[in-house]
């Protein structure tokens, strides 16, 4: 995989994932460019659209699309079920997940990416390893956050 | 003295009011400030409340606040969402991953992951943090390491820490080792020779039980495999152990840690499979081993569902590849049958994209769903209609050529524009190849041209002149009716079709007598005068025209006159070409009235030059173009008066021009730059490039020369001339220049989608159908895509290879493809279009090969470029050459 953008149904990027390296400006057009693409595609069409050299898959749930660019040699069904797992994954942390979960806590929507997609591959297929992953993480910044409260009021 | 005193306290009072008032004790929270942005009402609005954030942010920064550094960061990586500049958080970003928190920490990686990429200079900093994080006791921290290190690795940063990472790759905790293979798969990939440090550590991945260490093992391995060949070699020996871990999930019973959908951790499944391909590509006991699995999978596998589809699809990729049984062929195109009539678009998608790939390996196979594909047409998605139309070329033969065609034609009156030029090429190639008489043909392409309008590249239109040209009378005498009717009706918005008509009516203007109850002359000069003064007409399609009337006075005496008016207002054209077609034919009406008549006689009929190894019709044509040169000379000579030798300049330039083109030939025939590897070519082997390039020359002069003064010279001029520039730099550019001037409306990319089309429409080069051989991706790694396509005249193999930069932001400079074959074949490397490749551009290297003695077509290949100035080297085997190339 060699990007992934999340984007709501008014264009509105909502996340942005680049595992290969392109300029700020480079990163803006491509995002434009294909924001325009995909809102302009009809519900029937296809999630698959070849730009470029590269094979972009969407599917979009409710108010979010979900787009990710993939190799010639990938492939675009099983990208699907990527997405697909994503969603699911942010639908348990944050129970039944809609756009503005994902607004307000778009840090941990990138947390849970990255512990199911790393430099572009897939590298956990259990989502509970993934969920379990994410929750010890957290926990170690509660634990944190506690510390934190108690070295204030001079406690610890 | 106590008055300066209150007047200080009095300031440093104010500086310290101002200072609090700006800088706030509490920055806002993340979610505050969202909101904050959420409710602002117009851009303008946004823009104030993010601007203002923004200085506050700095503000803190700049205090070395480090309390506060970590919220601050989250905002900033929100704005940066927005698409507002936050490059200054960057160093920020260092600070928070360099602090002992993990909050800290996990904000900092994400926003060093945001905010930096590999060209940011702050590497050598974020380096060290990583270093230390990726042996920290905690495993989480070190998880952000290996997953920040795997998604902006630069190639210094990958030499750097590759040691820490192969340490990891060897961890006893999968967590970590899961992350550390894809590490090492980026690491790899920004330095290709770090490749054998990770190689032992590879070893224990595929006995894995846990998913995510073997799915990521897997990719490791995959990487390894693609990038060097070697490797491939000394991975084969896990065939077995794919099989079985491929086994173990189709016929292990439910797991819910892994189960999608009833079908067991398909992700993995396709990982598996797609090593396999790799694995059993060219090497038959690989194959062998694997085939009963993939026809396990191949039936088992349930098809209701998007996922098992995933499998499905990735398993029929692997059949195709490999060398498999002739029955799992057959199995793995009907299931792609099956996919074709999915009412899912994604999955009907998928195979036609995958039909088109094994089309020329199992062409019956896929006539069979012919029907279907041809329903694709017409679907509302243009992804599929653009895989659809592909197909049905490829699957266009002598004996559907006519229904194919027809569905084609009633497809393209209706498509859109970007698909009409790649189409009507394609439809005048096809018909070409299999048109099963003339008649027929000339029909086609007429219904071509009308279908796609002004979309028609210049070579269909030379085509279609060509065919009509040199078939027979009673043909010709039906293009003129069919085309006179068009003309006398047609809107004069497609130039195309004018150009055409106009030719044909010019040239054969006897036969309009004929038409219907006879054309009258008054008419014909209606028709004529409606276009030379129509403001919707292009410059050239006036060129033909005025051209095409002179043509006609000589034909239909009694327009002489209205023939002579209308060209004569013509000599103060504000066009330089029609001003000067004006003028020098006014002086034929005038002075030189006498030479009228068989200056503008009828064209013989264009010879079709193919590019022939045959060294006669090369001498030949050598011969014939000495043989045009004093001719253009004497005329030259005799005539002193500037405006006849401007009438005789198109045959007199053209003539300079091929001279010159030789000239250019014989200057660089010493030195063109050929490559001749694996076996020293026999001296007829650069006799044969010579004697081509000539043939083309041939073409050229033949179908100029015969056309004294007609438009199709004009052309011919202006391509000499940019061909004269450009032989002198490199006499190998000869194809792509007259490819360029002969489709220039057509824009980059279909050019070189459709190089090989164009080359066969054009009247002067007409090579043998690539079509039928197809075309075949031989390479594509590191942002760099090669294919193939072929021709073939008996022994000889014309190889055109295309090389595209697939990256959007990578400058390739110094492209160099070096390839040999076996001993028993001949093989001959031309000079590239160019050595550099701009993000999405393309560059073409025609490559002969000669195979006397029918050998198996193998090819190894060496690349180097550099890649943004960083030097990339590879090397490939290529062992899926179309055995039609030899097999004849």
């Amino acid at each position: 995989m060699q990007f992934m953008l999340l984007f709501s149904r008014q264009g509105k990027l909502r996340l942005q994932k680049w595992y290969v390296a392109h300029p700020d400006k480079a990163k803006k057009k491509i995002t434009r460019e294909l924001i325009t693409t995909i809102l302009a595609r009809k519900p029937k069409m296809s999630s698959f659209l070849e730009w470029r050299d590269l094979k972009i898959v969407y599917k979009r749930y409710a108010s979010l699309y979900f787009c990710c660019a993939i190799d010639q040699e990938d492939n675009e069904l099983l990208t699907l079920e990527v997405i697909h797992r994503y969603v699911e994954l942010l639908d348990k942390y944050f129970g039944s997940v809609c756009e503005l979960d994902i607004i307000f806590n778009f840090e941990k929507a990138y947390f849970m990416l990255d512990e199911l997609v790393v430099g572009g591959e897939v590298c956990e297929t259990s989502k509970k390893n993934v969920l379990k992953a994410i929750a010890a993480q957290d926990l170690l910044q509660e634990d944190e956050a506690v510390e934190g409260a108690l070295r204030e009021i001079g406690l610890y | 003295m106590s008055s300066i005193k209150q007047v200080i306290n009095e300031a440093v009072e104010k500086g310290k009011e101002v200072y609090d008032k700006v800088r706030q004790p509490n920055p806002i929270r993340l979610r505050d400030l969202i909101r904050q942005i959420r409710s602002a009402k117009t851009a303008a609005e946004e823009r104030s409340v993010v601007n203002k954030e923004c200085a506050a942010i700095r503000l803190t920064f700049r205090e070395e606040d480090s309390v506060w550094r970590c919220r601050n960061v989250a905002k900033l990586l929100y704005i940066h969402m927005l698409g507002y500049p936050a490059h200054f958080g960057q160093m920020e970003c260092l600070k928070l991953i360099a602090s002992p928190r993990f909050t800290d920490k996990r904000i900092g990686y994400l926003g060093a992951m945001l905010l930096l990429d590999e060209r940011q200079d702050v590497h050598l900093l974020i380096t060290n943090s990583l270093k230390n994080d990726l042996k920290s006791p905690t495993q989480f921290v070190q998880g952000l390491a290996l997953c920040t290190l795997a998604a902006i690795a630069s190639p210094e940063m990958a030499r750097d820490l590759a040691d820490e990472v192969e340490r990891l790759l060897k961890s006893s905790n999968a967590y970590i080792r899961k992350k550390a293979a894809i590490c090492a798969v980026r690491i790899m990939s920004k330095v290709p020779e770090l490749l054998e440090m990770f190689l032992p550590a590879t070893r224990n991945l595929l006995s894995e039980k846990n998913h995510g260490v073997l799915i990521t093992g897997i990719t490791l391995i995959t990487s390894m495999c693609v990038q060097s060949p070697d490797t491939l070699d000394h991975f084969k020996k896990t065939v077995g152990n794919l099989v079985r871990i491929l086994k173990n999930l189709v016929m292990a019973g439910y797991s819910p840690e892994h189960d999608v959908q009833g079908v067991s951790d398909p992700f993995l499944q396709v990982k598996v499979l797609k090593l396999l391909r790799i694995l059993g590509r060219g090497d038959g006991q690989a194959s062998e081993t694997m085939n009963d699995i993939l026809a396990q999978v191949a039936t088992n596998t349930e098809a209701t569902k998007n996922v098992g589809n995933a499998i499905l699809y990735e398993t029929v990729l692997s059949i195709m590849d490999i060398q498999s049984e002739t029955g799992l062929r057959v199995l793995a195109v009907n299931i792609l049958g099956r996919f074709l009539l999915n009412v899912d678009k994604n999955i009907k998608y998928v195979a036609l994209h995958t039909l088109l790939k094994v089309v020329h390996q199992d062409n019956q196979a896929v006539q069979r769903h012919r029907t279907t594909i041809l329903e694709c047409l017409k679907d509302a998605d243009i992804t599929i209609r653009r895989r659809a139309m592909e197909l049905c070329f490829a699957l266009i033969n002598p004996s559907n050529v006519r229904t194919m065609m027809k569905e084609l034609i009633s497809f393209l009156e209706t498509a859109e524009t970007e698909f009409k030029a790649v189409c009507s090429s394609k439809c005048v190639t096809a018909a070409e190849q299999f048109s099963p008489n003339t008649r027929w043909h000339i029909d086609t392409l007429l219904k071509v041209i009308i279908a796609a309008g002004n979309s028609v590249p210049d070579d269909v239109v030379a085509c279609t002149i060509q065919l009509i040209a040199e078939s027979g009378e009673a043909e010709q005498q039906y293009a003129v009716a069919e085309l006179w009717q068009r003309l006398s009706a047609a809107p004069l918005d497609t130039q195309p079709l004018l150009q055409v008509a106009t030719w044909v009516c010019g040239e054969f203007a006897n036969f309009l007598s004929l038409v219907g109850g006879g054309v009258s002359e008054g008419e014909v000069v209606a028709v004529y005068q409606r276009i030379l003064w129509s403001s919707q007409c292009s410059a050239v399609t006036k060129q033909y025209a005025i051209t095409s009337s002179m043509k006609l006075a000589s034909r239909m005496p009694g327009t002489n006159s209205l023939v002579a008016q209308m060209v004569s207002a013509y000599g103060s054209h504000l066009n330089v070409e029609l001003q000067q077609r004006g003028v020098e034919y006014t002086q034929l009406f005038t002075r030189y009235d006498s030479m009228r008549g068989p200056l503008l006689e009828r064209m013989p009929p264009f010879e079709r030059s193919r590019l022939r190894v045959s060294q006669d019709a090369a001498a030949a044509n050598a011969a014939a173009a000495a043989a045009a040169a004093p001719l253009a000379n004497g005329l030259h000579n005799n005539n002193n008066n500037d405006a006849v030798a401007a009438v005789q300049a198109p045959s007199q330039s053209d003539s300079n021009a091929l001279l010159d083109l030789l000239g250019g030939l014989d200057d660089s025939a010493n030195d063109v730059p050929v490559q001749v590897k694996s076996a020293p070519l026999p001296p007829a082997g650069t006799g044969s490039l010579n004697s081509d390039i000539l043939d083309l020359l041939g073409g050229l002069g033949g179908g100029g020369g015969g056309d004294s003064g007609g438009t199709l010279i004009s052309r011919t001029v202006n391509n000499g001339g940019i061909l004269d520039t450009g032989l002198g730099s490199a006499s190998n550019n000869l194809l792509d220049d007259l490819l360029n001037n002969s489709s220039s409306n057509l824009n980059n990319s279909t050019l070189a989608n459709n190089t090989i089309n164009s080359t066969n429409s054009l009247p002067v080069s007409t090579l043998p159908s690539s079509d039928e051989y197809g075309s075949l991706t031989i390479y594509e790694r590191n942002n760099l895509r090669l294919v193939m396509t072929f021709q073939r005249q008996d022994s000889l193999t014309t190889i055109t290879l295309t090389a595209t930069n697939s990256s959007t932001s990578c400058n390739i400079t110094d492209f160099l493809f070096q390839a040999a074959v076996p001993k028993s074949l001949q093989l001959q490397l031309l000079t590239p279009s160019s050595t550099s490749l701009a993000p999405a551009a393309s560059l073409t290297q025609f490559i002969r090969v000669n195979n006397p003695n029918k050998a198996v077509l193998r090819m190894k290949l060496r690349l180097s470029w550099f890649a943004d100035g960083v030097k990339i080297e590879d090397q490939n085997e290529v062992n899926n050459f179309p055995p039609a190339l030899w097999q004849y």
